[in-house]
């Protein structure tokens, strides 16, 4: 990640202060696009509508390990303080209910006709560069692939990308080790580096796209200097520095392919819980599953799609039983699909490193202590 | 052959700009033959507009009914038959057994068709050793009906079947026509009742009592997955290299593009990588416990 | 008539692939060629073992019969296979019914001779039973194999 960030061909980077941001948001609602940003609720960092500044987690930070989570008071003025809460993009992307399409019964048969649309175009602000990377990720799957998955692809190009690089990283982080932040390089329409130093607060705006760059002609912002960018730099490096977690990815993928029946399965089967919050939280995690209902008179029908994990006991369903009913089994497909499967299916590990698994384990169970345990150092 | 680009109903959701795959066309049910007490094959009206090829030997279908549900169903045809698609169905849930149910005049959802095939190009010019166990035989009848089409192009074509009871054998009265079109055909049961004078054993004791060349037979193996497992392994011993060894593997299925997770076998997705898989690339996983 | 080589038939036979001219000509002392006509029994179930047949041509059924269950064959044998295993060990009965299937032509084997002989001469006995063990181990395995019913459907949810 080194190189001084320049977004190529999208206009030079510049600073706006918290009126500026202030009318970066303004600017992207009077566009049309709904704005979506972090908020405080239920004692968390939560995605909703934001209207302004003032909707944003003032002063705010997060305390994140193994199985806990909390939000603190950093007494300061920092807007973008915190890292990751258990929410990613995903829940917009890949809605976690779906109507995949109406059935209707006919005079010869039946009709099959749509289910739900498209939202309103939306735009995504705060997006960390974990996040970015995570839905590039589910790009592969949802998007690039044999068959394009219609509803996130409309969805997905209905999205304009404010990214946050990140400044404040938390306890159970590790995009350093997995090569996707704290900075984000490309993907974004707009990003943005909050500085909160001596000289003021402000953020470096670094511009990604054209639409990026139409949207940030309409702010009253300044050039960005050399010594800002400078700043903007120093920031995600210390971020770079302060990781909470580490994971060696060295060879890991025949690491996990090639050891199925490790004892370290069965140790941390009797660890886990098989609650599937992992794969909730997940932000690359894509598994669903589908469901039928019909009205009281058996004249329409809705086929509905739904998050599912590879966690609970009938994903496996075949006549009989299933494939994986022990939790070791299922435990043990989590993590080698996420880290060495995914490589195989869409040539890129299936984690970004954000430690939201590890964060919301009720039991802290930790993938980058796994890993090490399997490999065999230490723990 | 070329396989076939999937012909399921491809309009857009509203607002979206890409076809839908998760999206089914209804299609007529045309005729239902029950093959055995809980074993019927559907067929139904062939898409409008669609000629050539439907499908290649192997590939599978995800059949809806009304407001019950879909499964993947093999497509059991002759894949070169210009007439209506042929799916051989065991009642097992409720979606199986709500397919087994529709009869002629009945409307069925239709997405496909998906997956890999059997490997008839490279069965060409070789001895090919076909081992069905039980419903395995419904998806290896059309790579059956390829290599009767093209009988020249092929060495000794052999069939080994075995099923559970002579009740349970499927397409009995065909297995006769099929020896006149040059298939040697065994047969052999587990478990014989009443009047069969027949074979009864497991299918591998069939293998010793056919000649083939095991240095360059090309092998195709359907059935319940232990009976993959220690049928390839007898194979495997005769001589036949893992690398000319096919199977068809089966696991949930709710998407069949490679997008809902379920059908994951190791790395693969059965749906897109699968069902027919070379034994090389998947015979250790086969003895893995719970992959 | 022409009087067949059995010791060679007993060499060049599946079964005894491989033992030897010395020990051929040692068992050939033991055996008779026989055929059985299609229906006719080689063993029936409960009686002394006292001969064993390996099949040079035809087909044999290995079955019981139950009452109201009529006969079940759990196993079809065919030529270049051997009938008959209970002659091996105490107490020399056979456990079920050997039944030709369709005209069988056989060399039977007098299991008293062979047991005699093996008593006598262990390095014989030795060779003998590395040639049964494999087709007792490949039953057991088939048997075993038939036993977990793969072909069942799935039960009910």
């Amino acid at each position: 990640m080194g190189g001084m960030a320049v977004a190529e061909g999208h206009g030079p980077a510049r600073v706006v202060d918290r009126g500026g941001l202030d009318a970066l948001i303004a600017t992207l609602r009077a566009e049309g696009w709904r704005t979506i940003g972090p908020t405080v609720r239920d004692g968390a960092i939560v995605h909703d509508d934001i209207a302004g500044i003032a909707d944003l987690p003032e002063g705010v930070g997060d305390e994140q390990e193994g199985g806990h989570y909390r939000l603190v008071e950093r007494g300061d003025a920092a807007l973008f303080g915190y890292a990751v809460g258990p929410q990613s993009w995903k829940r917009f992307l890949h809605p976690p209910t779906l109507t995949l399409f109406r059935a209707r019964r006919t005079a010869d048969g039946f009709a099959i006709e749509d289910g739900d649309g498209t939202p309103a175009p939306t735009a995504f602000f705060g997006v960390r560069a974990c996040e970015l990377a995570a839905i590039a990720v589910q790009d592969r799957t949802l998007r690039d692939g044999a068959f394009a998955d219609p509803h996130y692809t409309a969805r997905r190009d209905n999205a304009f990308l404010v990214v946050v690089n990140c400044g404040s990283p938390a306890g159970t982080c590790f995009c350093a080790s997995m090569d996707t932040g704290p900075r984000a390089e490309a993907g974004h329409d707009l990003a943005l580096t909050e500085i909160l130093d001596d000289a003021g607060q402000r953020f470096v705006l670094e511009i990604g796209s054209a639409r990026g760059a139409a949207i940030a002609d309409r702010l009253d912002a300044r050039p960005a200097s050399d010594g800002d960018l400078a700043g903007a730099r120093a920031v995600t490096d210390a971020a770079a520095g302060r990781m909470g977690r580490h994971m060696d990815t060295t060879g890991i993928k025949d690491l996990l392919q090639g050891n199925p029946e490790h004892p370290r399965w069965a140790e941390v089967a009797s660890r886990c819980l098989a609650c599937a919050n992992c794969t909730m939280v997940c932000p690359t995690c894509f598994c669903t599953s589908v469901s039928d209902v019909n009205d009281l008179t058996g004249e329409t029908a809705e086929r509905h799609r739904r998050w599912d994990s590879c966690f609970t006991l009938d994903f496996s369903y075949l006549p009989g039983g299933s494939v994986r009913t022990s939790t070791e089994a299922r435990y043990r497909q989590w993590m080698t699909h996420k880290l060495a499967h995914w490589i195989d299916q869409f040539g890129v590990s299936g984690c970004v490193g954000c430690g939201r698994c590890i964060t919301w384990c009720p039991v802290g169970i930790d993938i980058t202590e796994e890993v090490a345990a399997i490999r065999g150092d230490g723990t | 052959m070329t396989v076939p680009a999937t012909f399921a109903a491809r309009t857009a959701p509203a607002g979206a700009t890409a076809a839908d795959p998760m999206r089914p066309m209804p299609l007529a049910v045309l005729a239902s033959r029950q093959e055995t007490h809980d074993v019927v094959t559907l067929d139904i009206a062939r898409p409008p507009g669609l000629d050539g090829a439907a499908f290649a030997p192997g590939q599978f279908n995800m059949l809806y009914v009304f407001g019950v549900g879909e499964v993947a169903i093999s497509l059991s045809g002759d894949p070169g038959d210009p007439g209506p698609l042929r799916h051989t169905v065991r009642g097992v849930g409720a979606v199986s057994r709500a397919i087994v149910g529709l009869g002629p005049g009945g409307t069925i959802g239709v997405r496909g068709p998906f997956g890999s095939a059997w490997p008839m190009a490279e069965a060409e010019g070789r001895d090919v050793v076909v081992v069905a166990g039980g419903l395995g035989l419904a998806p290896l009848r059309p790579a059956l009906y390829r290599l009767m089409a093209t009988r020249e192009r092929y060495r000794r074509v052999i069939l080994l079947y075995g099923t559970r009871s002579p009740a349970d054998i499927l397409f009995g009265e065909e297995l006769g026509t099929w020896r006149d079109r040059g298939l040697e055909v065994e047969v052999t049961i587990d478990h014989a009742a009443g009047a069969w004078d027949g074979n009864v054993g497991v299918v591998t004791r069939l293998i010793p009592r056919v000649a083939f060349d095991a240095g360059d037979a090309i092998g195709l193996v359907c059935g319940p997955e232990v009976m993959m497992r220690f049928t390839l392994d007898a194979l495997v011993e005769r001589g036949i290299d893992p690398s000319r060894l096919y199977l068809s593997a089966e696991r949930n299925m709710k998407c069949a593009v490679a997008q809902c997770g379920h059908c994951q076998f190791g790395p693969d997705f059965v749906c897109k990588d699968g069902p027919v898989f070379r034994h090389d690339r998947v015979r250790h996983r086969l003895t893995v416990r719970e992959i | 008539m022409a009087v067949e080589n059995l010791d060679r038939i007993i060499c060049e036979h599946p079964v005894f692939h491989g033992l030897g001219d010395q020990p051929c000509l040692l068992i050939s002392g033991c055996a008779k060629n026989v055929r059985f006509e299609k229906g006719e029994y080689l063993c029936r179930e409960g009686e002394s073992a006292d001969w064993f047949y390996l099949l040079r041509a035809g087909s044999v059924a290995l079955e019981m019969a139950a009452p109201a269950k009529g006969v079940l064959t759990f196993q079809s044998l065919h030529e270049g296979e051997l009938v008959g295993v209970s002659w091996l060990l105490p107490p020399y009965r056979w456990g079920y019914d050997a039944r030709a299937t369709e005209r069988v032509r056989a060399v039977a084997m007098d299991a008293r001779c062979l047991r005699a002989k093996i008593e006598d001469d262990h390095e014989l006995g030795f060779q003998l039973m590395m040639r049964f063990t494999p087709i007792l181990v490949e039953r057991l395995h088939g048997t075993r194999l038939q036993l977990l019913d793969v072909y069942a459907p799935a039960a009910r949810a």
